[in-house]
């Protein structure tokens, strides 16, 4: 008894050779550097929304708040409707554009699976040039306000984004893993290709869907390109384009003022632009750690293509 | 008689027949697939073939009320004022250089990362900072230009704090165009690295576990493991990486620069790319003739150089060339 006891002992204080302790030691300190580093914006963000503003201008932004101060906060939450509107704004468009998107995405990868397709490889390759070529900014700026007739409307910020060949390219991927045969025993047996597609392929990639939904939802919240170059209306300006408004233009936050009937001098400025940072970022850090490993297999599966 | 004249000419009808007979076939028998792929290719063309009509911007001089097709030709016009005025050149070895720093940092740092944490012990620590390093990814690029302005601003920003408290006088970083390659430089692999890590992180997975158990029987230290079988097991991986980073040289990140850079107008020349500065000379000048001609140039560029280096991969890894 006595003997295995100290056998156990001596099995659990194994030590690693110096070579990887010196290692593991450099690891440590490295990865803690890089951390450290991607935290600290946050921190400072967190910091100076939670400073007063007399402090801010007085002795700069700092890691930790000189002078404590929910001042920025309790002025967002008392007159919200900038932030509410635009949360609105963002929301419809992820959600909208997510489910229109992952529908027309997915529809296209079944398509491009089907080993029995004759045209497989020319339509992929249609859609794939896109990527090589297109007009860049100036063309597709005039084209859609010219002739789609898209200016100011929230269209503009939904159809852009629904044509992302490489989450097409994702979701094939995903879908190629389902071996024909299923398909052809389907056919067989007398479905259609629509019915093999909602009640067959769409189950079986369930994951690559996850997927895909959540790059496609990320790209549609933080938006706010197609928002700058499209939206002339501040009603509808998504979340992250209001927040740039806010920061970039005196104007806007004048505005905010005047629905709140608070003079612009005691409007705290500074600590107001952070807190609305935070408040249109928080989300996402919130569902951050839960999608976390669905973005890492995307992004995996998404490189073992190339 | 009828017979032999007839021959070559049936001949080459039933080639032409048996053309369309294969799709007309392919669409009897397979019509729901061409339903069901006709939404993006609608979008697909609607969106981006047909935008590319406004290229040819580049060749015209733009009169507004005549639209793309009416205004008149103006042949290479607006190429020769976009190079002559020297902006030409200025925004493309801009966009050369800070994309060439940009790669080798953000791709070295993500090396360094998944050779670290893959061969670390400790795994909840790595499993936490990875999830940290992993975050930036996730932050729109207006909350970064709002950290940078946390950062560098003179009277509040946090340097100036800090340099104030260890008593050196405050810097003016927006006064310093040069300080600011490095500044992108940063911030660039501070939101990448831990996205591209994950592509290392998968390579270095998918080395045969028999070489590291041959390597640690032969008595190789951790690294010398990881000096002769890791990185030389993700070189392809690497070089693939890079050769596509390498395509894309001419196009820089809009985004990231506009948001970093803002409005600072002394900082355009040492940061301009040949994205913001068509975006800027739209939205100020509204010069379309002259930004469509430095975007045909982009555009035409970029795919010369991806398909010579899509041929290079092509040559390494056939697997992963892009087409």
């Amino acid at each position: 008894m006595q003997n295995s006891n100290v056998m156990r002992k001596k099995a659990s204080r194994i030590k690693n050779p110096p070579a990887t302790v010196a290692f593991n030691w450099v690891g440590v300190i490295l990865l803690t550097i890089m951390s450290v580093f991607c935290l600290l914006p946050f921190i400072l963000l967190i910091s100076g929304s939670l400073t007063s503003e007399e402090a801010i201008v007085r002795d700069g932004f700092s890691l930790i708040p000189h002078e404590f101060s929910t001042e920025a906060y309790k002025l967002l939450f008392r007159y919200p409707q900038t932030i509410l509107r635009a949360y609105g704004v963002t929301v419809f468009i992820t959600v909208m554009g997510t489910t229109l998107a992952l529908l027309v995405i997915s529809m296209a990868a079944y398509v491009l699976c089907r080993k029995s397709f004759r045209y497989r490889n020319q339509f992929s390759f249609f859609l794939y040039f896109t990527t090589l070529f297109n007009g860049g900014m100036v063309s597709t700026y005039v084209f859609f306000i010219r002739y789609l007739h898209l200016k100011d409307s929230l269209w503009a910020l939904i159809l852009p984004l629904m044509v992302n060949v490489f989450y097409l390219l994702i979701m094939r991927s995903f879908m190629s893993s389902i071996p024909e045969t299923i398909f052809e025993s389907c056919k067989i047996d007398g479905a259609g290709e629509f019915r093999i597609y909602f009640q067959f392929a769409l189950p079986l990639v369930k994951s690559g869907l996850a997927t895909v939904t959540l790059f496609i939802a990320l790209d549609y919240w933080n938006d706010w390109y197609n928002a700058m170059l499209y939206m002339t209306s501040r009603e509808k300006f998504p979340l992250q384009y209001m927040l740039y408004d806010m920061l970039a233009s005196t104007e806007a936050l004048s505005q905010l003022a005047s629905s709140a009937n608070v003079s612009m001098v005691d409007i705290p400025g500074q600590s107001l632009r952070m807190a609305m940072a935070v408040v249109a970022t928080g989300p996402i850090i919130l569902v951050y750690p839960f999608v976390q490993k669905y973005f890492e297999k995307g992004i995996t599966i998404g490189s073992v293509k190339g | 008689m009828d017979g032999e004249e007839d021959g070559p000419v049936s001949q080459t009808e039933k080639r032409e027949k048996s053309k369309s007979t294969g799709l007309r076939k392919e669409w009897k028998n397979n019509y729901p697939l061409f339903l069901m792929i006709a939404p993006i290719c609608i979008l697909t063309i609607v969106l981006m073939y047909l935008p590319m009509s406004g290229l040819l911007l580049a060749f015209k001089d733009y009169h507004y009320n005549m639209g793309i097709f009416g205004s008149p030709w103006s042949g290479l016009d607006n190429f020769r004022f976009f190079f002559i005025s020297g902006k030409g050149l200025q925004v493309t070895l801009n966009t050369i250089v800070y994309n060439t720093i940009n790669t080798i940092t953000s791709q070295g740092l993500a090396i360094l990362l998944a050779i670290i944490i893959s061969e670390m012990t400790a795994k909840r620590f790595t499993r936490v900072t990875q999830s940290l390093v992993f975050l930036p990814y996730f932050i729109s690029w207006i909350i970064v230009g709002t950290f940078v302005y946390n950062i560098f601003n003179f009277e509040t920003g946090a340097l100036n704090n800090f340099l104030k408290a260890i008593g050196a006088q405050p810097v003016n970083v927006y006064s310093m165009p040069g300080v600011w390659k490095w500044i992108i430089m940063a911030f660039n692999s501070w939101k990448w690295a831990g996205y591209n890590s994950v592509i290392y992180i998968a390579a270095i997975n998918n080395v045969d576990p028999q070489c590291i158990e041959a390597a640690d029987i032969d008595g190789a230290n951790i690294w010398q493991r990881i000096a002769h079988i890791t990185i030389p097991e993700i070189k392809p991986t690497i070089s693939i990486m890079l050769l596509m980073q390498v395509g894309r040289i001419l196009r820089g990140d809009f985004q990231m620069f506009y948001q970093i850079i803002g409005n600072n107008g002394q900082l355009f020349n040492a940061t301009d790319v040949i994205d913001t500065f068509v975006f800027r000379s739209l939205t100020t000048s509204g010069d379309l003739g002259m930004t469509s001609a430095a975007t045909l140039y982009q555009s035409v560029l970029c795919f010369i150089i991806i398909t010579i280096v899509n041929a290079r991969v092509r040559k390494a890894d056939e697997e992963s060339a892009l087409f």
